[in-house]
C-alpha cells in the first residue's frame, strides 16, 4: 500500500526524468544515423553483410581481429561479429557450422586444420605475416645476473634455485595454457633435465608469474612466445635449446630440440571464401607484422584502450598498410 | 569414586534411567588409528601403483568416451533446438540489445527499456523496487555495458523460462511420488556437481557455440533449484488440508491445482528465485563459447590481465543479481498480500498502472527517435573506475607481497604437500582402503554404499591420481573455509552490527564471477595450487559463514541465558554452549563448503593447480581429449556425491543440535 | 500353533431396528507389508505388541462391527492410539480398510470404484477434522463452497448456499476473512459449514473440538446439539473426552487397542461398564448426571403408599433427587404407564455420595 503523496512524488520524478532526457539530448535522430550508415555501406561498394571473426583468447589475436574488423566495418560496410572461442577444435567446428568465418592467427593445430581442409569446410590462406616464436624464457634480471642459465646444458646446476612449492624436489618449469602447443615434458625428459612441468593454466597466470619474477627477482623458467605485448613492458631472455631441425618434433614423445619458428596462418571457412563477400578478399590480402601486432596490443594493455579504439588509432596512423589490403 | 550412588526416584511412575552406555572408543581415536595404519603402509609402498596419468596421456577408456561423444555429433533434433533458441534470443536481442544494420540502435533504445523495466518493477512490486530497477538499468548503460547487460538478461530470462517449463512438471512429479523423487534426485545431484566446463564441452558438441550453448548449459544448471525446492514445497503441504479436501470428493487433478500448488506457492517462488540466481551465476561461463552477455568482457579482461576492466562488468553482474533477487522476492510478497485481499483497491491500481503506460510509451517512442535515447551516450566512467581499481590492486598486492608468499609457503609445505604425498603417492588400493575406512568412521554404516560406489567409480574412470590431488586441495581449502566460517560466523551471530556490515559483502562475494578476482589472487600467489585454493575459499566461505552465523544465532536464547547465569566467560559460552548446540549447522556448513570448493576445481585448472581441472580445460580445446575431460568431470561428480553422502550420514549421527 | 481359530466375534454389536444409515461389518485395518494375509490366520489373534514383533505389522482396527440408525448421534470413544481415527477414516476410505464392509445407505462402499466413491464424498458424507484442514489461501466463503466447487456447481449457486451455511454456524459477516484471521473455534465453525454445505445425510466428526479451549469446546458442543436438532443428520462423532461422549451421544462405542470394548447408551456405559478398563474410565463421571432411575431402582414391594409420586424411568438421578428426598418413603418408577420399580432416599444418596468420595 502506497500513500498518494508518495505515488505522486514517484510520478513526477518519472515525468521529470523523461523531460530531462527530452531536453538534454541534443544528438541526432535514429533515422538520420540509419541513413548515414546505409550511405556508407553503399559507398563501400555493397553488400558485405555479416562477417564473423573468430577471436582466440590472447591479446595479440585481439589486435588482429579488431584491426580487420574495423577496416571491414568502416571501409566495406560489413556487420562484424567477434566470436570469442578457445582455439583448436571449437574454432574449426565454428568454421564448419558457419558460426565463424575466419581464424586470423593459427599457431598450430595441424591435425584439425588438415581434417577441415580435407572435408572441404576450411581453406588454408597461408601466412598472416607474423612469425610465432615459442621457446623457453627467463625474466631479464636473471639473464643479466646469471647468464649461464641461458644455455640448457647449465640448467641442471640451477635446478634447486628454480624449485617451488609446486615442483617437489625438482626445478619448476612453468608450462602455459593447456590449449597451447607444448612439448616441454618431452624435451625435459629427453634432455635429461631435473625439472618438472607445472602448468600455469593460462596466459594471464603466466604473464603474472613473469611480471612478479622480474619485480621481485625470483627465479623463473617457463614457456613463452613472441609476438606478445608484454615484451614491451618487461625484459625477457630466451634459453638456448638444441636447435630445431626439420622433423625433430615429429614424434611428440621424442622431441629433444627447440620449438620451430611458426609461420602464423590465416584459415577461413570455404563457404565464406566462395561467397564473394568483399571481406573475403580483405582477409586474403591482410597481413600484420610482429611489430605492428605488438604495437596494437600495447595500446590495449599498457594504455588501457578498448580494442576498437586501439584498432582505429593504428589504422589512422598506417593508411598505406591498410590501402594495400583493400587494393 | 568407589561409592555406589543410590538412585532416587525422580518422579513417581517415571521410567527408570537408561542403563549407562558402555564406554565406547570415540570416533576420532578410530580415525587416528586408520591414519596411523595408512601412514605405516604408505612408508613402505610410497610411489607404487599411484595410477598417475600425465596431462597429455589418455587411456583406452577415455578414447572410447571420445568416440561416443563424436558419434553424438549435432543431430537433426539438436539442430532444430539450437535454431529455435537462436531465433528466440536473436529476436529479443534485436528488440533491446543488438542493433540490426544499418540501424544504429536496437528497436527499443535504452530509455525505452529503462522505462518499461521500471514500469514492470512497479507493476509486480512497489515504487521502491521500481527505483532499484531503474537505477540498475541506468548503471548498465552508465558503465558502458548496455548491450552485454541486456544480452545477459535475455539469456538468463530465456533460460529460466525453459528451466521452469521443464522443471515445474518434474517438481510436481517428485512432490507427488516418492519413486519419482528417488529417481530424479541423483540426476539433480549430477547436474549440480558436474563442472560447467564439462557441460560446455558436451553441449558444444551437440549444440555448437553461442546462444544455444549458453541457454542449454544454463538451463541444465538452473534446473535443480526449482525442481528440488518446488518439489519439497508440494510434498510439504499440510496433510490435514489434503485429507479434509479429499473427504469432499476432489479428483487428483483438483487436489493438485486447487490445494497443493496454491499452498506451496511461497516455496515454489523461492525455488524460482534460486533458479534465477543460479542461471545468472552460470551464464558467465558460457562466455567461453561465445555465449552472449557480461561474461565476455570479464573473460577478455582476464586474457588482458586487466583487473579493473573485469571488475566493472563483474560488479554489474552483482547489480543484476541483486536487482533480480529483490524484485522476485518483493513481487512474491506483494502478490501474497494482494491474494489475501491486502494492498490498494485493484481498480484504482489498474488506472494508475494504465496511466503510467503513457510516459512509458512516450519514452519508447522517443528512444526509437533520438539517437541519445537509443544508444547510451558514452563516457569514460568505466575506464576511470577500472584504472583506479588497478592502481588500488597494484598497491595492495605489492604491500602484501612478502606476507602473502610466506603464508602460501606455510600452508603449502605444512599442510598441502604432506597430505598430497599421503593421498596421491599412496598405492591406489591403500588410498581406497584408507578413504573407505575413514568414511565408515565418520559416517557409520550408512556411508558404506556411497563410499564404495564413489571410490570404485573414480578408480574405473582412470583418473585416480588426479582425483586424489583434487581431494587434497578440497580438504585443505575446506579446512581454511571452516576457520573463516567459525571466526566470522560466531562474530556475526553475536553482533547484529557486524552481521549488517558483513552480510552484503558475502552476498557480493558469492555472486561476483571468480574470473574477476583471479587476477589479484594470481598476482599475490602465482600459478600454484594455493591460488586455486584461495579462489575456492572466496567462493565457498560466504555460504559457510552465513550457515554458521544462522546456526549459532538459532541456539535458543534461554539456553545461552542459562549458561550465562552459571557465570561462564564469553569464550566458555561460545565453545561450551553455542558451538556444540549449533553442531548440525556446522556439519552442514562444512558440507556446503566442500561442495562449493569442489565447484571451483576446474577454475583451478586455469591458475596452475593442474589435476582434474587441467584435464577439463585441456579437453575443451582438444577435441580428441573429450573423453578424458568427461572422465574428469564425472570424477568430480563422484567425489562430490561421495563427500556429500558421507557428511550427511555423519550429520544424522550427530543428531540435531547435539 | 497349528490349530485355526475363527475370527473373534465382536464383544458387543448392537444392531438397530429397520434400515441402518451406516452399517459396519468385520472391519479391519492392519498397517504394514502384506497386511491382508494376516487376517484369518492365528496371527490375527495376537496382541498388538506380539504381532508387531512377529510380522512388523501394526493393527489399527481389529474386527469392528456396528450399525448407526438414521438421525442417530453415534459416538466412538477411546484414548489416543485406540484406532478410533483410523476407524472413522475407513468409513469413506480416506484410509483403505484391510478387510470388512462399510455400507452407507445400503450400498457397500468398500468395493466402489473411484468415481462412485467421489460421488459419495461429494453428496452423501461429509467430515469435520480435528485440525480443521482449511485452505489458508481461500477466504471463508471459498472454503465453505469448496465442496460445491469441485462438484462443478455454478458460482452464484454455490456462493448463495455457502452464505447460508456461514449464517447457520453463526459466522455472518466473516465470509470475506481468511482462516488465519479467525480464532480456533471460529475456524472449526468454518469446517462445520464446509461439511454442511454439501448437504450430506451422514456427518463424520474426528475429534473436532480437541484443539479448542474448554469454554469454546462447550459452545461448540452445544452448537452440534442445536444443529442436530435443527437438521436431524446422522452423525458419527469421534472423541477421547468421555464428558463429550456422554453429552452428545445417543449411543457410545468404546474402543481400546483397535477393538470394541463396549457399545451402549450413555447411562448403560456408566452403570454397567463392560470391563475394568471402562470402569476406570467412567469412575470420575458424576453419575448422578448420567444415571437414570432405571439403573438405581429396586423391585416394588407391597408397602407402597397410595399417594406415592411416580417418575419416568428415564429421569436422571440428579433431577429425581429433590422429589425423592422431599417425599417421605420410596417413590415409584414407571416406564410408560407401567410401574417397573421404586427408589428411596438411600438409593439416591448412594449415587450422589459415591461421587463425593
Amino acid at each position: 500500500m502506497l500513500d498518494p503523496i508518495k505515488r505522486r512524488a514517484g510520478l513526477s520524478a518519472l515525468a521529470a526524468a523523461a523531460l530531462l532526457a527530452l531536453t538534454a539530448c541534443g544528438g541526432g535522430s535514429v533515422s538520420e544515423q540509419t541513413e548515414a550508415n546505409e550511405e556508407q555501406a553503399a559507398a563501400a561498394g555493397g553488400d558485405c553483410g555479416e562477417f564473423n571473426i573468430l577471436v582466440h583468447p590472447w591479446v595479440g589475436y585481439t589486435a588482429d581481429a579488431y584491426v580487420v574488423g574495423h577496416v571491414a566495418e568502416e571501409e566495406l560496410g560489413c556487420t562484424v561479429n567477434y566470436v570469442e572461442l578457445k582455439e583448436g577444435g571449437p574454432s574449426y567446428q565454428a568454421l564448419a557450422s558457419g558460426d565463424g568465418d575466419v581464424i586470423l592467427e593459427e599457431w598450430s593445430h595441424q591435425a584439425e586444420l588438415e581434417a577441415a581442409v580435407a572435408d572441404g569446410t576450411a581453406v588454408d590462406l597461408g601466412s598472416m605475416g607474423a612469425v610465432g616464436i615459442i621457446g623457453w624464457y627467463v625474466p631479464g634480471w636473471l639473464a643479466e645476473e646469471h647468464p649461464e642459465v641461458l644455455n640448457w646444458e647449465n640448467l641442471n646446476d640451477f635446478a634447486d634455485e628454480f624449485r617451488t612449492s609446486e615442483s617437489g624436489n625438482q626445478g619448476q618449469f612453468l608450462g602455459s595454457d593447456p590449449t597451447y602447443t607444448q612439448y616441454d615434458e618431452a624435451i625435459i625428459k629427453n634432455l635429461g633435465l631435473n625439472f618438472k612441468v607445472v602448468f600455469s593454466g593460462g596466459e594471464t597466470a603466466t604473464v603474472e608469474a613473469f611480471e612478479k619474477a622480474q619485480k621481485n627477482k625470483e627465479w623463473l623458467l617457463g614457456y613463452f612466445w613472441e609476438p606478445h605485448y608484454i615484451h614491451a613492458e618487461i625484459p625477457f631472455a630466451r634459453v638456448e635449446l638444441p636447435p630445431y631441425e626439420e622433423g625433430c618434433d615429429k614424434n611428440k614423445a621424442e622431441v629433444d630440440c627447440d620449438y620451430a619458428e611458426t609461420e602464423l596462418k590465416k584459415v577461413a571457412s570455404k563457404e565464406f571464401m566462395d561467397s564473394g563477400s568483399p571481406a573475403a578478399s580483405l582477409v586474403e590480402k591482410w597481413t600484420l607484422s610482429n611489430e605492428d601486432q605488438n604495437q596494437i596490443a600495447a595500446y590495449i594493455t599498457a594504455d588501457g584502450m578498448s580494442p576498437e579504439d586501439a584498432a582505429a588509432k593504428w589504422v589512422e596512423d598506417n593508411p598505406d598498410k591498410v590501402e594495400a589490403w583493400l587494393g | 569414586m568407589a561409592t555406589a550412588t543410590v538412585a532416587r526416584p525422580v518422579e513417581p511412575g517415571a521410567a527408570p534411567p537408561p542403563p549407562p552406555e558402555p564406554r565406547r572408543v570415540p570416533r576420532w581415536v578410530w580415525a587416528l588409528v586408520v591414519l596411523g595404519l595408512w601412514i605405516l603402509v604408505w612408508s613402505f609402498t610410497r610411489g607404487d601403483d599411484t595410477l598417475f596419468v600425465s596431462g597429455t596421456e589418455q587411456t583406452d577408456l577415455h578414447e572410447r568416451i571420445t568416440d561416443i561423444a563424436d558419434g553424438l555429433g549435432g543431430s537433426a533434433i539438436t539442430g532444430v533446438i539450437a535454431d529455435g533458441i537462436n531465433a528466440i534470443v536473436e529476436t529479443l536481442q534485436g528488440l533491446i540489445s543488438t542493433p540490426e544494420a544499418p540501424r544504429p540502435a536496437p528497436q527499443i533504445g535504452w530509455l525505452g527499456v529503462v522505462a518499461i523495466a521500471t514500469w514492470v518493477g512497479y507493476a509486480v512490486a512497489s515504487w521502491r523496487i521500481a527505483l532499484l530497477v531503474a537505477a540498475s538499468f541506468v548503471s548498465f548503460g552508465l558503465f558502458g555495458f548496455w548491450e552485454d547487460s541486456m544480452d545477459l538478461l535475455i539469456v538468463t530470462l530465456v533460460s529460466v523460462f525453459f528451466a521452469v517449463l521443464i522443471g515445474f512438471p518434474v517438481a510436481i512429479a517428485i512432490g507427488l511420488s516418492r519413486t519419482a523423487s528417488r529417481i530424479v534426485t541423483p540426476v539433480l545431484d549430477l547436474l549440480q556437481t558436474m563442472p560447467t566446463f564439462v557441460y560446455l564441452m558436451f553441449v558444444f558438441i551437440l549444440f555448437g557455440i553461442g546462444a544455444p550453448n549458453a541457454v542449454v548449459c544454463t538451463v541444465a544448471y538452473a534446473l535443480p533449484p526449482i525442481v528440488r525446492i518446488a518439489g519439497f514445497g508440494i510434498r510439504d503441504v499440510s496433510p490435514a488440508a489434503i485429507e479434509a479436501t479429499d473427504s469432499l470428493g476432489q479428483t487428483t487433478w483438483q487436489r493438485l491445482w486447487k490445494v497443493q500448488v496454491p499452498m506451496a506457492r511461497r516455496t515454489i517462488i523461492l525455488g524460482l528465485n534460486q533458479t534465477i540466481l543460479a542461471a545468472l551465476s552460470i551464464a558467465i561461463i558460457a562466455g567461453y563459447v561465445n555465449g552472449p552477455g557480461l561474461g565476455k568482457p570479464v573473460l577478455s579482461a582476464l586474457t588482458q590481465n586487466n583487473f579493473g576492466a573485469g571488475l566493472v562488468p563483474g560488479l554489474l553482474i552483482v547489480v543484476m543479481g541483486i536487482m533480480l533477487d529483490r524484485t522476485t522476492t518483493a513481487a512474491s510478497e506483494r502478490s501474497e498480500r494482494v491474494a489475501r485481499g491486502g494492498g490498494e483497491d485493484p481498480r484504482r491500481r489498474r488506472i494508475v498502472l494504465g496511466s503510467l503506460l503513457v510516459p512509458v510509451a512516450v519514452a519508447v517512442w522517443y528512444s526509437r527517435y533520438a539517437i541519445d535515447a537509443a544508444v547510451f551516450p558514452s563516457n569514460d566512467l568505466a575506464s576511470s573506475v577500472a584504472s583506479r581499481a588497478n592502481d588500488w590492486m597494484e598497491s595492495i598486492t605489492s604491500a602484501l607481497d612478502g606476507p602473502s608468499g610466506a603464508f602460501k609457503d606455510a600452508v603449502t609445505y605444512g599442510l598441502l604437500n604432506p597430505l598430497q604425498s599421503l593421498l596421491a603417492e599412496s598405492p591406489w588400493w591403500l588410498a581406497y582402503a584408507g578413504l573407505l575406512a575413514l568414511s565408515l568412521v565418520v559416517g557409520g554404516l550408512r556411508a558404506l554404499v556411497p563410499a564404495v560406489v564413489g571410490l570404485t567409480g573414480i578408480y574405473l574412470l582412470d583418473l585416480w591420481n588426479d582425483t586424489m590431488v583434487v581431494l587434497n586441495m578440497t580438504i585443505v581449502a575446506t579446512a581454511l573455509v571452516m576457520v573463516l566460517a567459525l571466526v566470522f560466523g560466531v562474530w556475526m551471530a553475536r553482533s547484529r552490527r557486524v552481521d549488517l556490515i558483513v552480510r552484503p559483502t558475502l552476498d557480493a562475494g558469492q555472486t561476483i564471477p571468480a574470473f574477476v578476482y583471479l587476477i589479484p589472487v594470481l598476482a599475490l600467489f602465482g600459478p600454484t595450487r594455493f591460488t586455486a585454493i584461495v579462489a575456492g575459499i572466496i567462493y565457498a566461505a560466504p555460504a559457510a559463514i552465513k550457515l554458521v552465523a544462522d546456526g549459532v544465532r538459532g541456539v535458543g536464547e534461554t539456553v545461552v541465558e542459562a549458561g550465562r547465569s552459571t557465570g561462564s566467560t564469553t569464550w566458555q559460552e561460545i565453545t561450551k554452549v553455542q558451538l556444540p548446540m549449533a553442531k548440525g549447522s556446522l556439519v552442514l556448513a562444512t558440507n556446503q563448503g566442500l561442495l562449493y570448493v569442489l565447484a571451483m576445481v576446474v577454475i583451478g585448472g586455469l591458475v596452475g593447480a593442474g589435476a582434474l581441472g587441467y584435464d577439463v580445460v585441456y579437453a575443451l580445446a582438444h577435441a580428441d581429449y573429450a573423453g578424458k575431460g568427461a572422465a574428469a568431470g564425472f570424477s568430480i561428480v563422484l567425489l562430490g556425491i561421495l563427500i556429500d553422502r558421507v557428511m550427511r550420514a555423519a550429520a544424522d549421527r550427530a543428531g540435531p543440535g547435539r | 500353533m497349528t490349530q485355526t481359530v475363527p475370527p473373534t466375534t465382536p464383544v458387543a454389536t448392537e444392531r438397530v431396528a429397520g434400515d441402518p444409515a451406516l452399517s459396519v461389518q468385520g472391519l479391519w485395518k492392519i498397517f504394514g507389508p502384506r497386511a491382508e494375509r494376516i487376517i484369518g490366520t492365528p496371527d490375527a489373534e495376537l496382541s498388538r505388541a506380539e504381532l508387531k514383533r512377529k510380522t512388523g505389522c501394526v493393527v489399527g482396527v481389529k474386527d469392528v462391527s456396528f450399525d448407526v440408525a438414521p438421525g442417530e448421534v453415534f459416538v466412538v470413544m477411546g484414548l489416543s492410539g485406540s484406532g478410533k481415527s483410523t476407524l472413522v477414516r475407513m468409513l469413506t476410505r480416506l484410509i483403505e480398510p484391510t478387510a470388512g464392509t462399510v455400507e452407507i445407505g445400503g450400498q457397500d462402499i468398500t468395493k466402489a470404484p473411484d468415481s462412485r466413491l467421489r460421488e459419495l464424498r461429494r453428496k452423501h458424507v461429509s467430515m469435520v477434522f480435528q485440525h480443521f484442514g482449511l485452505l489458508p489461501h481461500r477466504k471463508v466463503v471459498d472454503n465453505v463452497s469448496y465442496g460445491l466447487e469441485i462438484r462443478g456447481e455454478k458460482k452464484a449457486a454455490r456462493r448463495e448456499r455457502a452464505m447460508r451455511m456461514i449464517e447457520l454456524v453463526g459466522l455472518s459477516g466473516y465470509d470475506q476473512s481468511y482462516p488465519d484471521q479467525l480464532s480456533g473455534g471460529m475456524q472449526q465453525r468454518v469446517g462445520l459449514a464446509r461439511a454442511l454445505a454439501n448437504d450430506p445425510e451422514l456427518l463424520l466428526f474426528d475429534e473436532p473440538f480437541s484443539a479448542l479451549d474448554p469454554l469454546i469446546r462447550r459452545d461448540m458442543q452445544n452448537e452440534v446439539v442445536r444443529l442436530h436438532r435443527e437438521l436431524g443428520k446422522t452423525m458419527v462423532f469421534i472423541t477421547h473426552d468421555l464428558q463429550e461422549a456422554l453429552k452428545l451421544g445417543d449411543r457410545i462405542l468404546i474402543m481400546r487397542d483397535g477393538q470394541i470394548v463396549q457399545v451402549g447408551r450413555p447411562d448403560e456405559v456408566v452403570a454397567r461398564p463392560a470391563d475394568d478398563y471402562v470402569r476406570e474410565f467412567v469412575s470420575d463421571v458424576p453419575k448422578s448426571h448420567v444415571l437414570t432411575l432405571r439403573w438405581v431402582m429396586r423391585p416394588v414391594d407391597d408397602q407402597v403408599a397410595p399417594d406415592t409420586p411416580v417418575l419416568p424411568c428415564d429421569t436422571v438421578v440428579r433431577e429425581a433427587a429433590r422429589v425423592v428426598l422431599d417425599h417421605n418413603g420410596p417413590v415409584l418408577v414407571a416406564e410408560g404407564d407401567r410401574v417397573v420399580g421404586m427408589v428411596d432416599d438411600d438409593d439416591i444418596l448412594r449415587v450422589v455420595v459415591a461421587e463425593e468420595r
